[in-house]
């Protein structure tokens, strides 16, 4: 039976075929717009680190002086130095590390070869780990590295392709600032969208290209990119990298064991902060944050909100190709008044006439939902060309691809409903008798 | 014409269903339309927003060693790189800031009117570079003086002590207007890194946060400038059509004689405000391609509805043509009723528009909608309704009463 409504229903498109064909596109219109903000929005939203997510946790701590100080407001974004170290030193966490960013020329003992500039993470040992860093060579270095400021160093998949050609290069020499370091590990291609670890260098950025340990950098006196803080003193004549200024600029991470485990934890940061306040270093009451991956990100504001307005705006287009496609559905089901009343005389119950009609609508919606498919290619594509540090990300996957054919078949029947209500509801006899 | 109105809202009762599609329909566009056309408004004026300097003729250059350098040394070596810059013919002025419009440094400090940030503090954007920053940006003095070249000190020596001593600065407009109002701000002392005051020399009349709309909590667009020579971007100003050309030479002076110094971007500040402004102006025209879709997928609702109408009232038109109705009273009909339910959906949509603008205030801190753009909304869609009906009216109306009878 299903076959003979289709069947029908086909025949009924091709015999009203410019209407079809406008209800057809006014659909893919509104599905191709939905797909194209929701493909961006899913990408833009996704868990960077799906299988962890909720072990991984960020630490603030609220380290500044009483200065414009208002009550309930967010701690400092990053942590101090001082703090970051004292953190890492009482290893509370099974996991945990410290890190900042900077920019830094890497060069090879050959002054021949032109330095490169490169994305650098001064990091602990735990951080690799930490973060599911996948290894084509080597490995990280350890906990007594970090202490004894090991020369030593990580390359990323496209450092080691323009350094080294690519070849394994664990165990040779770069030199940075003047300085030689010994290459221990070298990463596979590696993208973590959004670069939750740091967000102060833009939300989508490339994950570094090299890494080396936290206390090396500092004895190379390397800088740092990304936000700062500096409040009283800041850094009191010094540098505001020095480990007592009173600047904040590192980010710090924690893994647990399984997600219970972080209340323990903020435990010991509350009892920290305290300990700080009556030392006179912390100023302001006790205010720390111990935020999971996806908590982390979500108030930090890290979808651009240009996207979710884009995304509303996008339903509320499908909204409006909705209605329209009820609206014309309704004229075009009520035009065959005559039809259906000969077919309902002819024994068709109003349930037959319904199912009818709703394939009818749903052979509209799969076709819809088709060129839906393409429009939506198409705007990603458009998207894809924009200059945002995010656009190239906005691919399709198979989730938005279902999603796609499951929106615009929802779609199509919810439009499809009323219209074969309306047409059950046609009386045969006032029909027949029109005719 | 009035004495259509009857008819029409008796025959509208019967088609309820349709009717209050129709309606619906250009309500949700009228108001998605016109909070739309507000953000596209709203993005176009942060196109057009004034950075105060000479845009077409300035370039920035960042240079960059792979060798690390003594910061004490930063101030002489910029020194002697400005000299040599200065010296390239066809630059007309050069400087090192610490930031740029339309670039990625951000930097902002606390000011207050009284010591150890007591008083009225605002934070305003900070800007440091020597005495060739105001010539080279172009911008324009409108109260006090330039810096003197002997009041330029070295960025470092300056903030290597803890209570940093700078004697002098210069401010934007917006902040003498925030700090002194309706007084004259040059000669007045500000507190920015503690317990030393610094003496206002000049006000200069528009001088930007670096990321301008962007930045968030900025002190509302307050910036100044510090008279210390320290690292940054190399910002040259040259005409307009030879600026290329000056990009080129000057990046062959400052990397001439030493392989680590490279310069690795040069840009026109032109490009960069292009590249900054690039995501704003694609929000702005994919709202404008959303509108127009959005109009004519209305239009096609509406020219659809009208047409099944038309054919389904055949008899009835047959029957008034007959009893002597003109084509033009046909066609009056019809439209007539258009303007009836786009009217209805025009003042749901209306109501609409201005709830969804509440929404976007609170969630995205959007302005209020500007009153002017609910007419404009109705209007719009007035002539969409209007427009749309036209054709399946007109053939209404061309249907002969024998032939509209027969049928």
């Amino acid at each position: 039976m299903f076959l003979h409504y289709l069947e029908l229903a086909w025949r009924n498109t091709l015999a009203a075929k410019g209407l079809s064909a406008l209800m057809v596109l006014a659909l893919a219109l509104g599905i191709g717009a939905c797909m194209t903000t929701l493909t961006v929005y899913h990408v833009l939203s996704g868990d960077p680190i799906p299988h962890k997510s909720a072990r991984l946790f960020n630490v603030q701590l609220d380290a500044s002086d009483m200065v414009g100080w208002k009550t309930g407001e967010e701690p400092n974004f990053d942590l101090t130095r001082y703090d970051a170290t004292a953190l890492l030193r009482d290893k509370k966490a099974p996991r945990q590390s410290m890190s900042s960013g900077f920019n830094t020329a890497v060069g090879l003992p050959d002054a021949g070869v032109k330095p490169i500039f490169s994305g650098v993470r001064m990091t602990s040992a735990d951080f690799f780990a930490m973060f599911d860093a996948p290894w084509q060579y080597g490995g990280g270095w350890n906990a007594a590295d970090d202490e004894s400021e090991a020369r030593v160093a990580v390359l990323s998949a496209s450092l080691n392709d323009k350094l080294f050609g690519g070849g394994n290069s664990v165990g040779k020499e770069v030199i940075v600032r003047g300085q030689p370091l010994r290459v221990v590990g070298v990463l596979k291609p590696w993208k973590v969208q959004p670069h939750f670890w740091d967000l102060t260098l833009g939300s989508y950025t490339e994950t570094e290209d090299f890494y080396l340990p936290f206390s090396t950098a500092m004895f190379l006196k390397m800088g740092h990119w990304g936000n700062m803080d500096c409040w009283g003193k800041g850094a009191n004549g010094g540098s505001a990298l020095d480990l007592n200024a009173s600047c904040s600029w590192i980010q710090y991470w924690v893994e647990f064991a399984k997600p219970e485990d972080a209340a323990a934890y903020r435990d010991y940061l509350v009892a920290y902060s305290e300990a700080q306040r009556k030392a006179g270093r912390f100023e302001r009451p006790t205010n720390v944050r111990l935020r999971s991956v996806m908590d982390w990100l979500g108030a930090q504001k890290v979808l651009p909100a240009d996207v979710r307005l884009q995304t509303w705006l996008a339903f509320g287009f499908l909204a409006v190709c909705v209605v329209n496609m009820v609206g014309l559905l309704l004229a075009k089901t009520l035009r065959r008044s005559g039809e259906i009343g000969v077919r309902r005389a002819l024994g068709a119950t109003r349930g037959d006439i319904f199912k009818q009609f709703v394939v009818e609508a749903g052979l509209l919606g799969l076709a819809g939902a088709l060129l839906g498919l393409m429009f939506a290619q198409g705007g990603l594509w458009l998207v894809r060309q924009s200059p945002n540090d995010y656009a190239r990300l906005a691919e399709l996957d198979s989730s938005m691809l279902a999603l796609t054919l499951g929106l615009a078949l929802l779609a199509s029947l919810i439009a499809g409903l009323l219209p074969a209500w309306r047409a059950a509801l046609v009386t045969p006899a006032v029909q027949l008798k029109v005719q | 014409m009035m004495k259509d109105l009857m008819p029409i809202l008796s025959t509208l009762r019967r088609h309820k269903i349709a009717a209050g599609l129709i309606v619906l329909e250009v309500a949700l566009s009228c108001g998605i339309v016109t909070n739309a056309l507000h953000l596209i408004q709203t993005r176009i004026e942060a196109l057009n927003a004034d950075s105060g300097m000479a845009e077409s003729e300035i370039a920035v250059l960042t240079l960059r060693g792979s060798k690390p350098q003594p910061p004490e040394r930063t101030a002489s070596i910029v020194a002697e790189d400005l000299a040599r810059v200065r010296a390239v013919p066809g630059i007309k002025a050069a400087t090192v800031a610490n930031q740029i419009v339309y670039g990625n440094n951000s930097n902002n400090s606390g000011v207050s009117t009284d010591p150890d940030n007591k008083g009225l503090r605002i934070t305003a954007a900070q800007y440091a570079a020597d005495e060739q920053m105001i010539p080279t940006f172009g911008l324009k003095l409108v109260e006090g003086r330039n810096f003197t070249a002997d009041e330029v000190l070295d960025g470092y020596q300056a903030f290597a002590v803890s209570d940093p001593k700078i004697p002098q600065l210069i401010i934007n407009k917006v902040m003498a207007d925030k700090l002194f109002p309706a007084q004259t701000a040059v000669g007045k002392q500000v507190y920015i890194f503690g317990r030393s005051p610094s003496t206002i020399v000049g006000v200069v009349e528009t001088l930007t946060h670096t990321q301008l709309h962007r930045a968030r909590g900025d002190g509302g667009g307050a910036a100044m400038i510090l008279p210390l020579r320290g690292g940054g971007s190399y910002v040259i100003r040259a005409e307009p059509g030879r600026l290329d050309a000056q990009i080129k030479a000057v990046t062959a002076v400052l990397e001439e004689g030493d392989k680590t110094r490279v310069v690795t971007q040069a840009r026109t500040l032109t490009e960069m405000r292009s590249a900054f402004y690039a995501q704003d102006r694609a929000m702005a025209w994919l709202m404008g391609g959303v509108c127009v879709a959005l109009l004519l997928v209305t239009a096609m609702g509406i020219v659809g509805l009208a047409s099944f109408w038309v054919q389904q009232r055949t008899r009835m038109i047959g029957t008034r043509r007959a009893l002597g109705a003109t084509e033009n009273q046909i066609l009056r009909y019809f439209q007539l009723e258009n303007l009836l339910l786009t009217t209805t959906g025009i003042l749901i949509g209306l109501v609409g528009a201005w709830a969804l603008s509440q929404l976007l205030m609170q969630s995205y801190e959007l302005p209020r909608l500007p009153w002017l753009y609910l007419p404009t909304g109705a209007l719009t869609l007035w002539a969409l309704g209007q427009l749309a009906v036209w054709v399946p009216a007109r053939r209404a109306a061309r249907l002969s009463a024998v032939a509209a009878l027969r049928a």
